[in-house]
C-alpha cells in the first residue's frame, strides 16, 4: 500500500485506539476484544497469509499465555492450588503492589514459554505441508484443550477465576482510570507493537523468505534458504503475540475455562481464521480491515440473534469462503490495482478481462 | 493395571475395539471416497454421522424398531448431501483445498447447532432390543448389536465397493478420479458425478450414524471425533487403499478400547486427538528423510 494510504490508515487506527473508548465507554470490553481480535488475525496471518500454513492450532498459543499469566499473577501472593480449591468463593485480593509487579511478570512468561513451546510444536508440525498441517493443528488445539479440563491446579473443567482489580478502602484502585481502561489501554498497546513488529517484520528479508515458502517452498530451500528454522521462528513470533493476548484476555474476562474460553478452537481459532481471509490474507492491513467489519458483524449478531450466534457463524463462514476467498483487500486489488502501487496498463488490462470472460 | 489384573479384559477391549472400528472404517471409507474424488476433506462427516444416528433415534421415538431408521437415515442423509452439493460444495470443489476445509467446517458448526435445538443436548441412545450374549462365565459380554452393526458395517463397505467396480455411476465416478478432464472430454457429467459422489458419502454416513445410535451414544457435539477418526484411518492407510481403510479402521478401533481401559475413558477423545498429531508427525518425519512429505 502507497505511504498516503498508509498514514490514513494509521491515524484512523490511532483515532479509534485513543478515542472510542470514550465516544462509547459501555462497550470498552468489546472494543479491548477488538484490538485482541486484531492481534489474533495479524498473528495468524504470519502462517496462514505470509507462509502459506494455514494453522488451526494457533489458539493453543492464545490459551497457554491465558493460564500461565493467571498463575503467576496468583502464585506470586498465594498459594495456587488453594486458589483453584476455593473456586472463587473465598476472596483473595491482591495488595496494589502485588498486582502491579505480579502481571508485568506474568505477562512477560505468558509470551515466552509459549514462544518456547511453539518452537518444539513447530520442529515437528512444520514438516507437514497444507491440509495435513491445518488437520494436525485442529487436531493438536481440541487435544490441549481436553487436556486442560484434567489439569486440578488450573482448577479441570471448572476453570480458574483471575485476580481482582486491587482495592483500596473496598473501593476500586483509581488509577490509570480503572481495570477496564486499563486493559484497554494494554491491549491497544498490545496491538501496536504486533503492528510495527510485523510491518518491519514484512519489510526485511525474514519476510521475503516467508512469502518464498509459500510460494514454492521446495525452490526455496533449493536456493539454500533453511526454511525450517525461519518457519519455526515465524510460528515463535505468533505464539509470543498470542500468549501475551491470552494473559491479557484472561484479565479483561475475570474467568478461564478450558474449552470455551482458553482453548475455544471452535470459537476464537476459528474467528482469526476468518477475520483474515474476509479481509485478505498475506497483507499487513487486511487481517486488521477484516477483524474490525467481524467484530462489528459478530456484536450486532450476538445482540439480536441471541441463541443463534453459532448458527450466524456456521453461515457466515460458508458466505466468507465461498464468495470471498480473496478477501476484501484481494476483492480491492483486482478494482483497484493502482492503489496497490501496482503499474496499470489500461489496454493489457482489457486484454486481460477480455480473456478471461472468454473462458 | 488393570488390564494386566484382569487378563479377561484384554480380549473384551480387542472384540470391542474392533466392532467400534468397523463403523469408523465405513465413515473412513466415505471420506476416502469424497477425499480421492473430489479432492475435498469433508469436516462435516462426523456431523452427517451423527445426523444419521439422530433419524434413527427418532424413528425408535416413534416406537418402531431401531433397524428400520438404517434405510430412513441412509436417504434422508442422501438427500442432504445431495442439496449441500448444489447449494455449496460445487463452489468449492476446484478452489484450494483449505476453502472446502472451511466451508465444510461451515456446515459442520451449522448442523451441530441445528440438532442440538431439534433434539437437546443429552446423551440419548436408541435400545435395539438385541440380547447380550456373555463368554467365560461372564468375563467377557458382547452385545449382539455390536455384532449386527459390525455385519452391517462390513456389508455395507463391501456393497459400495461393488457398486464402485460394476455400476455405471461406479465406473464415471472412478473415471473422474482418476482425470477429471478426460472424463469430462469423454461425455462424463463431471457435476453430477461429483453431486452423486458427495451424496453417496453422506448416505454412508447416515448408515454408519445409525449404527452409532444402536450400539453407542448420540450427542450433538461429539461429531468432530468421528471425522478425525476417519481423517487419521484415511492417512493411515492411504487415499485409495481400500482394505488398508478397513484393517487401520479396525487397528484404530482396538487402539482407542485399550487407551479407555487404561488411561480412564475421560481422556478418551483427548486421545484421539494426540494421535492424529503423533501419527502425523511421524509419518512426516519418515518421508523428510527422504526429502518427500505428505501430499
Amino acid at each position: 500500500m502507497s505511504d498516503k494510504k498508509e498514514i490514513t490508515g494509521l491515524t484512523f487506527l490511532i483515532l479509534l485506539g485513543l478515542f472510542s473508548p470514550l465516544v462509547l465507554p459501555n462497550y470498552r470490553v468489546q472494543l479491548s476484544e477488538l484490538w485482541i481480535f486484531m492481534v489474533f488475525a495479524s498473528t495468524w496471518n504470519i502462517q496462514g497469509g505470509k507462509m502459506g500454513y494455514n494453522s488451526f492450532g494457533n489458539i493453543i498459543f492464545f490459551g497457554l499465555g491465558m493460564y500461565i499469566c493467571a498463575s503467576t499473577q496468583i502464585a506470586y501472593a498465594f498459594d495456587l492450588a488453594e486458589w483453584t480449591e476455593a473456586g472463587g468463593v473465598k476472596t483473595f485480593v491482591h495488595s496494589t503492589s502485588q498486582y502491579f509487579s505480579s502481571l508485568p511478570l506474568g505477562l512477560i512468561l505468558a509470551g515466552l514459554i509459549p514462544a518456547l513451546i511453539a518452537g518444539v510444536l513447530g520442529s515437528l508440525l512444520l514438516g507437514l505441508r497444507g491440509h495435513y498441517f491445518a488437520i494436525g493443528t485442529l487436531g493438536l488445539g481440541i487435544a490441549a484443550g481436553e487436556f486442560a479440563t484434567s489439569v486440578q491446579i488450573w482448577g479441570g473443567g471448572m476453570g480458574m477465576t483471575v485476580p481482582v482489580w486491587p482495592k483500596v478502602d473496598g473501593k476500586d484502585l483509581e488509577i490509570f482510570g480503572g481495570s477496564m481502561n486499563f486493559f484497554y489501554s494494554l491491549s491497544f498497546l498490545l496491538f501496536v507493537m504486533v503492528f510495527f513488529t510485523l510491518r518491519w517484520l514484512y519489510k526485511t528479508r525474514f519476510g521475503l523468505i516467508l512469502t518464498a515458502i509459500r510460494d514454492n517452498e521446495d525452490k526455496a530451500e533449493a536456493m539454500g534458504v533453511p526454511t525450517m528454522r525461519y518457519k519455526v521462528s515465524g510460528w515463535i513470533v505468533s505464539a509470543f503475540f498470542m500468549g501475551i493476548a491470552g494473559g491479557l484476555y484472561g484479565n479483561i474476562n475475570g474467568y478461564i475455562e478450558p474449552t470455551e474460553v482458553a482453548f475455544a478452537g471452535a470459537t476464537f481459532g476459528v474467528y482469526m481464521v476468518l477475520m483474515t481471509i474476509l479481509g485478505g490474507k498475506g497483507t499487513l492491513w487486511g487481517p486488521i480491515i477484516g477483524a474490525i467489519i467481524f467484530q462489528v458483524f459478530k456484536e450486532f449478531f450476538w445482540t439480536y440473534f441471541l441463541g443463534w450466534q453459532s448458527v450466524a457463524l456456521g453461515f457466515l463462514i460458508i458466505i466468507i469462503v465461498v464468495f470471498f476467498p480473496e478477501g476484501l483487500m484481494g476483492w480491492l486489488r483486482g478494482k483497484r490495482p493502482e492503489w496497490f502501487g501496482e503499474i496499470v496498463d489500461k489496454n493489457a488490462r482489457l486484454a486481460q478481462v477480455k480473456i478471461n470472460t472468454n473462458d | 493395571m488393570i488390564l494386566i489384573q484382569a487378563p479377561f479384559l484384554n480380549l473384551q477391549a480387542l472384540l470391542d475395539g474392533l466392532m467400534v472400528g468397523s463403523i469408523f472404517a465405513l465413515v473412513a471409507y466415505g471420506m476416502a471416497l469424497v477425499w480421492g474424488v473430489m479432492n475435498i476433506i469433508n469436516v462435516a462427516q462426523g456431523e452427517y454421522v451423527i445426523l444419521g444416528g439422530y433419524i434413527t433415534f427418532s424413528i425408535y421415538k416413534l416406537g418402531i424398531p431401531a433397524f428400520y431408521g438404517m434405510p430412513f437415515s441412509f436417504l434422508f442423509l442422501f438427500i442432504l448431501g445431495y442439496i449441500l452439493y448444489r447449494l455449496i460444495i460445487f463452489r468449492v470443489v476446484d478452489k484450494d483445498m483449505f476453502i472446502s476445509i472451511l466451508a465444510t467446517f461451515g456446515i459442520s458448526i451449522v448442523i451441530q447447532q441445528f440438532m442440538n435445538m431439534a433434539f437437546g443436548s443429552q446423551v440419548e441412545t436408541a435400545l435395539s432390543g438385541l440380547g447380550t450374549i456373555f463368554f467365560f462365565e461372564g468375563n467377557i459380554t458382547i452385545a449382539l448389536v455390536k455384532v449386527f452393526s459390525f455385519v452391517i458395517s462390513i456389508l455395507g463397505a463391501i456393497a459400495v465397493i461393488y457398486f464402485m467396480k460394476t455400476s455405471k455411476l461406479g465406473r464415471a465416478i472412478r473415471a473422474t478420479a482418476q482425470n477429471p478432464r478426460a472424463a469430462r472430454i469423454l461425455g462424463v457429467d463431471t457435476e453430477k458425478v461429483y453431486a452423486y459422489t458427495y451424496a453417496i458419502n453422506a448416505g454412508i454416513c447416515g448408515l454408519a450414524g445409525s449404527l452409532v445410535a444402536m450400539t453407542y451414544t448420540l450427542h450433538p457435539y461429539i461429531g468432530l471425533p468421528y471425522t478425525v477418526r476417519s481423517f487419521m484411518i484415511v492417512i493411515v492407510a492411504g487415499l485409495g487403499n481400500i482394505p488398508g481403510v478397513l484393517a487401520s479402521g479396525l487397528g484404530l478401533g482396538a487402539i482407542e478400547e485399550f487407551s479407555a481401559y487404561a488411561l480412564g475413558s475421560e481422556y478418551r477423545i483427548g486421545f484421539i486427538f494426540l494421535l492424529l498429531v503423533v501419527i502425523l508427525v511421524y509419518r512426516s518425519k519418515k518421508l523428510a528423510k527422504r526429502r518427500e512429505y505428505l501430499k
